[in-house]
């Protein structure tokens, strides 16, 4: 009993002394690759890196020259921000981690053999594999959007780039009395206060610019999906006149040639500018991969390690994944997926012991503003019974009321988790 | 017998190493959650505490007075709420161990 409790000790310090070993050779050690250089990937990238000490070699694929933040990026809608405030190269990844980095898509996952088949030719081989490709759009939802040009027209500007800019210039040609219409698709989605806070920033904008234009809300929900009463005093003190938010309008189809959204009960809308979030679920290459095992929708993982149901060694993380309970498809949140997958990787590939009790929270900061903020928050913690990560009773919440403070709290949160995702 | 009660207190000393690594990572993972604000392993961006190589008593107190609602907060009382005394306590010794 005691010679093997011995030898189990010598092995994992063994395993230990490994590790080292690698880190000073460089170019050797098991392989990571990770899809995807968003908030989750590029998290699990770099922590992977530090946390075995250059130990794993680690492979990021990504199409995307830099990183452009979604969170943040409403503001550059409104006008009080510029693409430059809200992008960031990869290069200290490469620098300061040692993360390889190559720009290209991944055409197929073999999970079987343990290879990665990019779109260029090449193939990675892994010993495990991070999937985290964020989500995509179902398109086929909205039978006028495949038309030609359609999406060109009618942008969604949910993916952070060339959309955002795009709509600007759409709100910034629009006449003064026009009418900016947004849908908003059923919950689960990406970010779910964001479209709230996009309302408010183009009504900013209009107060100012446009004053005789009004905001429309066309929300599939209910009611306001996060920070609901927040988000209506806003509506109704600052921009009074201004917003008009109409629940339980679901779009099902769009005529981009007119820039009409057609619904399945109420009257037509039809737009100056009209911005469409569809529906979505977990990136394309997650989905072909047959990953996305909740309703071919989204992914279900295993909290501990974020290990797939659908394929071993391989792992998906931020906002391609089957959430746990209040759990949101949040910027914040891929991050913390990137550390807590990042420890069980290191741990899985050691021969060591997962951590059995992950905590990690979630802010989220709107701006009601181009100053006042208001956040939600939660701490989220692994239950052993029911084998997902709960909110832990009594914790998180909502501001009081918008205010300047958080403002300057939201852009220092920008800052920071930009940093540890990329710097 | 010598030899015997020598690996005895070796397993001992290697089993209660292993154990204190474990929690070590575990203190570890726990205390990078709070990174996406306070920056790496506590290292913060301007505009936000730094909680390197901070004195682990002060770090300690200042959360159990967010957690009791003793020290007033936009956000922190919320999310001290949402963490046991003792996990305080080993992310407080985490990051007190932080390079500044």
């Amino acid at each position: 009993m005691q010679r093997r409790q011995l030898l189990q000790a010598g092995s994992a310090l063994g395993a230990i002394g490994l590790m080292s070993g690698c880190a000073t050779i460089g170019g050797k050690g098991p392989k990571v690759v990770v899809i995807g250089a968003g908030y989750a990937g590029a998290t699990a990238a770099k922590y992977i890196r530090m946390w075995s000490e250059g130990g794993i070699q680690v492979t990021l694929v990504e199409p995307n020259d830099s990183f452009i933040s979604c969170p943040i990026s409403n503001l550059v809608i409104g006008g009080s921000k510029t693409m430059a405030d809200i992008t960031t190269p990869y290069d200290n990844l490469v620098k300061r981690h040692g993360v390889q980095m190559v720009k290209d898509r991944v055409a197929s996952i073999d999970a079987t053999q343990r290879v990665v088949k990019l779109a260029g030719g090449s193939e990675l081989p892994y010993d495990r594999l991070i999937v985290s490709p964020g989500v995509d759009f179902m398109w086929e939802s909205l039978p006028g959007m495949n038309k030609p040009g359609a999406q060109d027209k009618v942008l969604h500007a949910w993916k952070a780039g060339t959309q955002t800019v795009a709509l600007r210039k759409q709100l910034e040609a629009m006449p003064d009395g026009g009418v900016f219409a947004m849908s908003i698709p059923l919950a689960p989605y990406r970010c779910p206060p964001g479209p709230y806070e996009r309302a408010c920033q183009v009504a900013e904008y209009f107060s100012k610019a446009k004053p005789k234009s009004k905001v429309l809300i066309l929300d599939a929900n209910d009611d306001v999906t996060s920070k609901g009463p927040l988000f209506k005093k806003a509506w109704a003190e600052r921009y009074k006149g201004i917003i008009e938010y109409r629940p339980k309008h679901n779009v099902v189809d769009v005529d981009a040639a007119t820039n009409t959204a057609k619904f399945e009960f109420n009257d037509d809308v039809k737009a100056s500018v009209l911005n469409v979030i569809p529906g979505m679920r977990a990136g394309d290459i997650a989905v072909k991969s047959g990953l996305a095992t909740a309703n071919k929708r989204w992914c279900e993982v295993d909290f501990l390690t974020f290990e797939s149901k659908a394929a071993p060694n391989v792992h998906v993380l931020g906002d391609s994944i089957q959430i746990a309970p209040l759990m949101p498809k949040s910027g914040h949140m891929a991050n913390q997926h990137g550390k807590a997958c990042a420890a069980a990787v290191i741990a899985l590939l050691t021969g060591k012991q997962v951590n059995a009790m992950p905590i990690y929270n979630n802010t989220c900061y709107s701006f009601v503003s181009s100053e006042d903020v208001v956040h939600v928050a939660s701490v989220h913690r692994y239950d052993a019974d029911k084998k997902t990560m709960l909110t832990v009773p009594g914790s998180g919440g909502v501001s009081s009321a918008a205010n300047e403070l958080e403002g300057r709290y939201a852009l220092a949160w920008a800052r920071n988790i930009w940093a540890d995702t990329l710097a | 017998m010598k030899i015997q009660h020598g690996l005895t207190m070796l397993a001992l000393i290697a089993s209660a190493g292993l154990a204190q690594a474990q929690d070590a990572l575990q203190a570890r993972s726990w205390a990078a959650a709070c990174a996406n604000c306070h920056g790496t392993d506590g290292r913060a961006q301007p505009g936000m505490e730094s909680l390197a190589g901070a004195n682990k008593d002060d770090l300690v107190k200042k959360m159990l007075d967010f957690k009791a609602g003793r020290k007033p907060a936009t956000i922190m009382h919320q999310l001290a709420k949402g963490y046991s005394d003792e996990q305080i306590v080993a992310i407080a010794g985490y990051f007190a161990a932080q390079k500044k």
